[in-house]
């Protein structure tokens, strides 16, 4: 089901798959925290967001909040998962930046089970859970090598607990994954889905988005098929992956170092390993046999959490279109207007992913071409995006239009649409202060002229008073300018023109 | 003077709340050097408060049913103007940045909080033997203990150096310290009373409840601290009790069962007793009954599992890095390492290890599961039982008062002295002692009332009866 990524960009020798499955955690976007009322935000002084609750203060209790729990069940259903009737456990390991040495998490009963995510070939990735959480605090280790990253290696730390009780989700999906692109995709795909829902920032460069990666590998039987043997191979966990590029990379690294082990008739061992983003390679962490035994038992302090169907329904309301859904119906309404062109995709995806989609569709709606509506919004939008997201449709429809009314040239438009992004005016403003008119006065009077001699009888009917042949005329005006000249300006030209011919008679 | 009559003169301003305070702390400066009762005494801090509240009587605002009564508070529980210390080491001078739901209620109440009482270490114990700080006396015979863990409320209450005391109660760390000790204690239904800002034994076991000289003292406490705190995810979204008037109304029609598993197994004296309150209720109008609950035997077994579990996971949090004792170590874990083995004494250190492994993987369906499930077979056996009475009467205690150090070396013997109470905390129901006579020495025995959730009515009524035949001269 997944050989036509895996085919398009071969890492491995022949006759080896890899087997990827993702856990991503997404901080959830609400306004405090899971526990407590200390506020959720990245990026305050260090400990100014904290209370007894989430420093695990002796006495403290947590108190679920219920918007957290909101966008874990509207996150689920748009995985299509199964919203079930969960509780939350402990799990317990000492780390200086866990304030209670435990952290609260879902561990046998989670909210969301059974989902899948749909990636752009098609592939359908099967979530096995997406699971609340609360995050900890963040360890700056300082050593004599400087700040190393390593407790290990560390003289002091500095803990900041503003990230501690920040709710997360943990997405798990199930091994389906064939390729590093491939699981590239399933992450965009997954923020994509995220962002639709405002349920999270997303951000993997702030954390809020982390994704650890279990790759193993195995042979293949039939290379066209990519049938292997049901059997999985022997699985390490990367974690530390804080982009898109480390998650190709680290894949790649991951698998090949994996098969290199087994040609050489060595065996992978079970290990989590660490990314090192500057040599290129994973380092073993600890071995699974030396894995924490977390001594997971149901948190005495927090009740069952049952989410009644009426409170489903009201959150599932809420769900907006997905991105594949909006990539479909914007590719639908493209395709009504130039045919199939797989050239397309690429910019729609595009389009959808970063928000753009809506203004699209309206221009499009409002009668302006879909081509240069597309090229100008994959082209030009992208280098500020969010100022893109918040231009006027009409006044997008309108430059369109100029475009392809040659009114302007396609390198006047694309200038005219990058000053568009910074302030509100309209294109026809920001054309004329460009000094892009390409009909100058004198040309206009020329033409003007010339509809005049050609429409005598329509002329006559004006100079006579009938004011609605007016627009008759600077049609005739636009459809030998191509739309160049300003309407207002041909009607005070043929005004000048009447008032002498009246004056002669 | 009982705490509605003291607080009653103080709001007429036959007494000042002032004069009030000056004469309990000088009686805690008298005598708790022999008793050891408190680990902290407000001595400033409660004068200003007595001053508050008679600044508000002379200016004609209500300053609360217990206006200026000296209220005790076991040292587990947070207060922000005094160290919270659960008499452990660890937590030495730890003063927490806020007040537990029960102390902000309490001083709205008007009430006096005169200090912190001593209490076996993060309150795993039955003798308060288990203080960093040293032990607490039996004030009824200072050759004993006073029971624990909540040793030091008791005493205080029942040497009359205050009139009111909370402690908690895990496995009978109220009932089995107010047995020994001879006063009224209380552990309410579980969720009746808000645990934030009680410091965590085993948060599914622990309750916080009043301890005093009487029963109208003790229901009058346990009104003011009970009711809905939203930030306690498991406390009952119910108004506070209203118990006083309803205590009174005797126990006529009352269904009283004797469990006999628990009478069978005690001193002979206590049984005596058990036998004689059963008598006096039946007398009164109660219909009396034995009973049987075969599971409640695994009662201790499964308390302790489950208990320490609890308290492995809710200690891990001293580890040296924010608050309390910090061992420097040459990193964090080692840092971890020095900071618990100082700070933590040997029974609190015994529970963590026992916690610990009955939560380790490839023994916790053994273990921890299987407690969890007796648990489950007592709450039924309960159910059962509650279906054909209103109330059940057993022994508080095995025995009246040990004698210091008598159990001290002996782990298991020192567990079993917590057999009577250890049911109705695993089933969340609410307990009580009432003191009721004396064994040959002179040392006080206690009765133990049993209710089904939120049962504390018949609790009470049945409470007031004994009291009232005790005092009464019934014996």
């Amino acid at each position: 089901m997944t050989a036509a990524a895996s085919k398009s960009r071969p890492i491995l020798p022949s006759g080896w798959e890899m087997v990827v499955g993702l856990e991503v955690h997404c901080e959830l976007r609400t306004q405090t925290k899971l526990f407590c009322s200390c506020k959720n935000i990245f990026g305050d002084e260090p400990n100014t967001n904290i209370c007894p609750v989430c420093l695990g203060l002796p006495g403290s209790l947590p108190v679920l909040n219920s918007h957290a729990v909101e966008l874990a069940m509207l996150v689920g259903f748009a995985l299509h998962c199964e919203i079930r009737p969960s509780i939350f456990h402990r799990k317990n390991y000492f780390y200086p930046d866990m304030p209670k040495d435990y952290q609260i998490t879902q561990y046998d009963e989670p909210i969301n089970v059974n989902g899948y995510l749909e990636l752009s070939d098609g592939t359908r990735v099967r979530i096995e859970r997406a699971h609340l959480e609360e995050d900890t605090g963040k360890t700056i280790h300082v050593g004599e090598l400087g700040a190393s990253g390593r407790i290990h290696q560390a003289q002091w730390s500095c803990v900041d607990y503003n990230r501690a009780g920040v709710p997360l989700l943990e997405i798990v999906s199930m091994p389906d994954i064939r390729s590093a692109l491939q699981a590239r995709a399933y992450v965009s795909e997954l923020r994509g889905i995220l962002l639709a829902t405002n349920s999270s920032d997303a951000k993997m460069e702030e954390g809020s988005l982390r994704v650890d990666a279990n790759v193993s590998v195995r042979r293949v039987r039939d290379q066209d098929e990519s049938s292997a043997d049901g059997e999985l191979g022997t699985r390490c966990e990367i974690k530390n992956l804080n982009s898109l590029r480390s998650l190709v990379r680290a894949i790649d690294y991951e698998a090949t170092r994996q098969v290199a082990l087994l040609e050489s008739a060595q065996e992978v061992v079970s290990q989590t390993r660490h990314w090192i983003e500057d040599e290129g390679k994973t380092l073993s962490l600890r071995s699974k046999e030396e894995a924490f035994d977390y001594r997971y038992f149901p948190e005495p302090d927090l009740l069952p959490l049952a989410p009644g169907l009426d409170w489903q329904k009201e959150v599932v309301s809420d769900l907006p279109p997905m991105p594949q859904e909006r990539r479909d119906a914007l590719a639908n309404l493209v395709k009504e207007a130039l045919g199939d062109d797989a050239s397309l995709k690429d910019q729609v995806a595009l389009l959808v992913e970063l928000g753009l989609d809506t203004l699209a569709t309206e221009a499009i709606s409002s009668g302006a071409d879909p081509r240069i509506v597309i090229n100008r919004l994959s082209n030009e939008a992208p280098a500020d995006h969010q100022a893109a997201c918040r231009l006027d449709p009409k006044n997008f429809t309108a430059l369109v239009v100029m475009e392809k009314n040659e009114q302007l040239t396609p390198t006047q438009a694309k200038a005219v649409l990058v000053e568009m992004l910074k302030s509100e005016d309209e294109p026809l403003k920001i054309a004329q202060r460009l000094g892009f008119e390409t009909l100058g006065d004198q040309d206009l009077s020329a033409v003007v002229l010339q509809v005049v001699a050609e429409h005598q009888v329509e002329w006559s009917r004006y100079v006579q008073g009938e004011q609605q042949i007016a627009q008759f005329l600077v049609g005739q005006v636009m459809k030998l300018t191509k739309g160049r000249a300003d309407g207002a300006k041909v009607v005070r030209e043929l005004n000048k023109l009447g008032a002498s011919e009246n004056i002669e008679k | 003077m009982g705490a509605r009559a003291l607080a009653g003169r103080i709001r007429s301003g036959e007494v000042s709340a002032l004069e009030v305070i000056d004469n309990c702390l000088a009686e805690i400066s008298k005598r708790d050097s022999t008793i050891h009762a408190f680990v902290h005494v407000a001595y400033e801090k409660a004068r200003e408060e007595a001053k508050e509240i008679d600044a508000k009587i002379a200016a004609g605002e209500d300053p609360g049913v217990l206006a200026g009564v000296p209220v005790a508070l076991k040292d587990n529980l947070c207060t922000k103007a005094a160290p919270t210390t659960c008499s452990s080491k660890i937590l030495e001078n730890w003063v927490p940045p806020y007040d537990a739901t029960v102390v902000t209620k309490l001083k709205a109440a008007g009430a006096v909080i005169v200090g912190k009482t001593n209490m076996d270490e993060f309150a795993m114990g039955s003798s308060t033997e288990h203080s960093a700080f040293g032990p607490t006396l039996n004030p009824r015979d200072t050759s004993r203990v006073p029971g624990g863990s909540s040793g030091g409320s008791a005493s205080a209450v029942a040497d009359g150096m205050v009139t009111l005391a909370l402690g908690s109660d895990t496995g009978g760390s109220i009932r089995q310290p107010a047995s020994f000790c001879g006063v009224v204690g209380i552990k309410p239904t579980y969720g009746s009373v808000s645990r934030y800002g009680l410091v965590a034994f085993a948060s599914s076991l622990d309750q916080i409840g009043p301890l005093a000289g009487n029963v109208d003292d003790a229901t009058m406490l346990l009104e003011v601290v009970s009711g809905w705190d939203p930030l306690d995810s498991t406390s009952l979204q119910r108004p506070s009790f209203i118990l006083d008037s309803v205590s009174r109304e005797g126990v006529k029609g009352i269904k009283v069962g004797i469990l006999n598993e628990l009478v069978d197994l005690v001193d002979n004296e206590v049984a005596t007793q058990v036998r004689k309150a059963a008598d006096l209720l039946d007398s009164e109008g109660a219909a009396v009954e034995d009973v049987s609950m075969t599971s409640i035997g695994w009662g201790i077994p499964a308390y302790y599992l489950i208990a320490s579990a609890e308290a492995s996971s809710n200690l891990s949090r001293y580890d040296g890095v924010r608050y309390g004792l910090r061992v420097e170590g040459a990193n964090a874990t080692l840092m971890n390492s020095f900071t618990r083995a100082k700070g933590f004494g040997a029974e609190v250190k015994r529970r963590i290890m026992l916690g610990t492994y009955a939560l380790s993987a490839g023994y916790y369906d053994a273990y921890y599961a299987k407690a969890q499930k007796i648990r489950t077979l007592i709450i039924q056996d309960f159910q059962r039982v509650y279906e054909r009475f209103d109330a059940l009467l057993a022994p508080t205690t095995p025995s009246v008062a040990f004698l210091l150090g008598e159990k001290l070396t002996d782990p298991l013997a020192m567990y079993l002295s917590d057999i009577c109470t250890v049911p109705s905390s695993l089933a969340g129901h609410p307990a009580m002692n009432i003191p009721f006579g004396t064994a040959s020495g002179g040392l006080p025995v206690g009765i133990q009332i049993m209710a089904p959730a939120l049962g504390e009515a018949s609790m009470l009524k049945v409470a007031k009866t004994l009291e009232q035949a005790s005092q009464g001269g019934f014996q």
